[in-house]
């Protein structure tokens, strides 16, 4: 088996087994949260008698390996158990709310993920001079304000002062793709603020660091521009650790959107998980744990099996 | 005005430097240097590192690597300044009329990307040769550099050729766009030996049947008289001596060209073995983990008290790996190594404190071979503690010894590795093997990094700490003029074999194996026609067989 097929396959069992181990992590943190599910359906005022019934009924007395199996075995069928409070199915509840979410991480990604490496570049090719100076400056600021202060002041500026951009952004499947564009515009353009700058900053580090190299010398005692250098020459040797953090903050942008949905008001993960920890409903806040892990593995392992085949002596060896 | 292809006029260039503990301020490196270069004719600019041989190469393009800056003189390529035109003009004179070949083709070609792309990428840029053309070139340039599969080659990547294959596909690349001027940047001193004889023969004929003009950078007289027709000889920016290169090889009139032509002035009478032997390696078989051949095969030697064994090779002959097994940092997989009358366990931890403090190590870079952060005392003083518990006084006043049989001063005693030059980092690191009193020191190339006479300076050294300390030496080099010098016994080793043992006037003297015979004739020697002997010589010998 050639080297880099081994590689491959070593990554994603590694994916594989993390994920399971997450699968234990996640199903052992819910067991531990304090709280009790059959009380906060029932309310203070129920009976010991109602109370045991439905702790009986909901398998809360089983003990933990059996519970944990049972709920394994489910998810291996597409089977993520039904809410405890709403008794509605949870695949088909965080369906529509994952394709939502993965809706929003979506545009943010498509503007910031070529904006941030556009930005990244033009300050390499400017490095130590004013247009670097001002995307280190701009960029860095905006990282560093809160998100949710990016997002209040956005909507008292762009949705109450100026009107251009709703500041409820519920969106549903009758309206059409401009208009879901236009509802999401804000979110995207504050997510896209918040993971810009760790991007371009990585990308410009990551290109900088290969323009110290012998190759980028030939390549301009062979009369190239230097954006040209940048471009053909240092940046696919850069590739490994650019897509790194691109990869990292993709993840970032489908798990950490919690806070951004929340002052959104926008029907997304994050804002179901977080009603639904409220509610103490343990199966669907271990399903969301999950469906978060595996997207935070998967992109990752996207990440380190594009750095193996950017390589090219694994791509192509001896 | 001038209608020479290249004439510098009093060039002058300037650094930025930052020596630790100042502020960072301009100095000049290069205090006015001229010469001319007419069509066709090779200029070989020699001198030892820091005498601004590559930074003048780098000018004749407007170049200046890092925070180097031409600050006076004229440099005229095709009738024109080049230090007084724009920008765009200056992109197409790089790449277009003139060229560079670089001491490390393997940095210097993009890992990322196919060689044929890069070989041919200046000439379509410079609009020169259109796509096809360049890569029908490229290929007829990989047939005349000798390349295998010349048609092929192209498509692949830099890491699957090998390091000389990728110094010819260096100067292929130079070569393609038709350029008026190569400038070759040290191109053959990073190869093995049997490997520069080809390379330099290559592009000695690439030179001679494109009718191309050439500025051949060296510290190597010998090799820059195989393929100059005039010499310029540098020290410390400064032209030391201009000349045609039959002057400047057989009647040098500067004493610094005297010394660079004479060097290797040491002569060393083989010793007879004395006693017993402090070092026995027997029958040593090593392989590395996860690996399925092994490196050393069956290795037997002997090293005598107070003598000198070379191991002679190229590179990946496996004489490091030798050094490796003795230390006891890969233990061997079959064999003995048996060190002054015990045998020593394959690994280091089974190894106790006299073991390690009688057997120390030199390596090549003495650079990275010392904490920065660490004065040359606390440095030569760490053995001193370690194996004697010296402490104060009494640990100052060996400190000083030391210093002193290195032919360094107590003033150095504070100072950090930053603020010594190769050739002083060498000796503290000699001083600091010497501290630990061992009856072996293995010396891993410890001459290769640095210039000629330096490296003189240091051979020297060693032998008269050796007369002196009755230390044995085990000399790892690939430097067959090193080997003359010093060694009492030689093993010359070839793909992890022993193929040439004995003392050193047997192993240097006829009849030779094939392989010794190779290596032995591939030295250059500072005599002119040498290359062009040697090659004859090959081919008759081929016809012959």
């Amino acid at each position: 088996m050639p080297l880099i097929v081994k590689l491959l396959v070593q990554r994603i069992a590694l994916g594989l087994l993390l994920l399971f181990l997450v699968s234990i992590l996640i199903f052992a943190g819910t067991i531990i949260l304090p709280g009790d599910v059959a009380q906060s359906i029932l309310g203070q005022s129920a009976t010991p008698e109602a109370l045991a019934n439905l702790r009986r009924d909901l398998g809360l007395n089983d003990p933990p390996v059996t519970r944990y199996l049972n709920w394994l075995g489910g998810l291996l069928r597409g089977d993520l158990g039904t809410a405890l409070t709403s008794g509605q199915d949870i695949a088909t509840a965080i369906g529509k709310r994952l394709g939502n979410t993965m809706f929003l991480a979506f545009w943010a990604a498509f503007i910031s993920v070529p904006l941030a490496i556009l930005l990244g570049l033009v300050a390499v090719r400017y490095r130590e001079r004013w247009p670097d100076k001002i995307i280190s400056a701009v960029t860095l600021a905006s990282i560093s304000v809160p998100e949710f202060l990016i997002a209040y002041v956005a909507i008292f500026v762009v949705s109450v002062r100026l009107r251009w951009a709703p500041s409820v952004t519920t969106i549903h499947d009758s309206m059409s793709l401009g208009e879901k564009l236009h509802t999401i515009s804000l979110p995207v353009a504050v997510l896209t603020l918040v993971v810009l700058a760790h991007m371009m900053r990585m990308t410009r580090a990551a290109i900088l660091n290969v323009m110290q190299s012998a190759y980028v010398e030939t390549a301009e005692l062979k009369g190239l521009r230097m954006f040209n250098i940048i471009w053909k020459h240092a940046f696919p040797n850069a590739v490994a650790p650019i897509v790194n953090v691109v990869m990292l903050n993709m993840a970032y942008l489908v798990v950490g959107v919690v806070v951004i949905e929340v002052v959104f008001t926008y029907p997304g993960m994050g804002q179901y998980l977080v009603d639904h920890v409220s509610k103490r409903d343990i199966p669907v806040v271990q399903a969301c744990g999950l469906i978060f892990a595996a997207v935070y593995i998967g992109l990752n392992m996207i990440a380190d099996i594009v750095s193996i085949i950017a390589n090219p002596r694994l791509r192509h060896p001896k | 005005m001038s209608d020479k292809l290249l004439a510098v006029k009093d060039l002058k260039i300037g650094a930025t430097v930052y020596p630790p503990g100042e502020k960072p301020h301009d100095i000049e490196i290069v205090h006015g240097v001229s010469f001319e270069l007419e069509k066709g004719k090779v200029l070989g600019l020699i001198g030892e590192s820091g005498a601004g041989k590559s930074t003048i190469g780098l000018a004749s393009m407007a170049y200046g690597r890092g925070g180097v800056k031409i600050t006076g003189g004229e440099v005229w390529v095709n009738g024109r300044d080049i230090l007084q035109t724009g920008l765009g003009d200056i992109r197409a004179l790089r790449g277009g009329e003139v060229t560079y070949v670089s001491q490390s083709a393997a940095a210097s070609f993009n890992p990322a990307k196919q060689i044929m792309e890069q070989v041919t990428e200046a000439a379509i840029l410079q609009g020169k040769f259109s796509r096809k053309e360049s890569e029908a070139r490229a290929i007829e340039l990989f047939r005349k550099l000798g390349l295998p599969d010349p048609e092929n080659i192209g498509s692949r990547y830099p890491h699957q050729v090998s390091g000389g294959q990728l110094q010819r596909c260096m100067t292929a690349l130079a070569l393609c766009p038709e350029p008026d001027l190569v400038v070759f940047d040290e191109p053959t001193t990073a190869l093995d030996v049997t490997t520069q004889i080809d390379v330099l023969m290559a592009i000695k004929e690439a030179i001679r049947d494109t009718g191309v003009a050439a500025l051949y950078i060296t510290h190597d007289l010998a090799v820059v008289a195989q393929v100059s027709d005039d010499i310029l000889v540098l020290k410390m920016g400064d032209m030391v001596e201009y000349g045609p290169v039959d002057q400047i090889i057989n009647n040098p009139q500067e004493e610094y060209t005297q010394a660079l032509v004479s060097v290797r002035s040491i002569s060393h009478e083989e010793k007879e073995p004395t006693s017993e032997p402090v070092l026995t390696v027997q029958n040593i078989t090593a392989r590395y983990k996860g690996t399925n051949f092994d490196v050393l095969k069956n290795i037997n030697v002997e090293l005598h008290p107070g003598q000198t064994l070379a191991v002679v090779g190229e590179s990946g002959s496996g004489k490091s790996t030798l050094a490796r097994v003795i230390t006891g940092l890969l233990p061997q997989t079959v064999g003995r190594v048996n060190f002054a009358g015990r045998d020593l366990s394959p690994d280091l931890p089974g190894r106790d404190m006299e073991d390690l403090r009688e057997l120390q190590m030199i390596y090549q870079m003495a650079d990275v071979a010392m904490n920065p952060r660490q004065t040359v005392g606390t440095i030569i003083g760490r053995p001193l503690e370690l194996y004697f518990g010296l402490k104060g006084e009494a640990k100052h006043k060996r400190i000083v010894e030391l210093l002193d049989e290195i032919e360094m001063g107590v003033e150095f005693i504070d100072r950090y590795p930053a603020e010594l030059s190769g050739g002083q980092k060498q000796r503290v690191c000699i001083a600091r093997a010497l501290a630990a009193k061992p009856k072996l020191i293995i010396c891993d190339e410890v001459t290769s990094a640095l210039d000629p006479l330096v490296a003189d300076g240091i051979l020297k050294l060693l032998l008269d700490l050796q007369k002196v300390e009755d230390v044995a030496y085990l000399f790892i080099t690939h430097d067959l003029a090193t080997v003359k010098a010093i060694a009492d016994s030689i093993a010359v080793m070839y793909q992890g074999e022993v193929v040439r043992y004995g003392g050193k006037t047997d192993v240097l003297s006829p009849p030779f194996d094939d392989y010794t015979d190779l290596l032995l004739s591939s030295v250059p020697e500072m005599k002119l026609g040498w290359l062009e002997e040697v090659i004859a010589n090959r081919k008759m010998e081929s016809a012959g067989n």
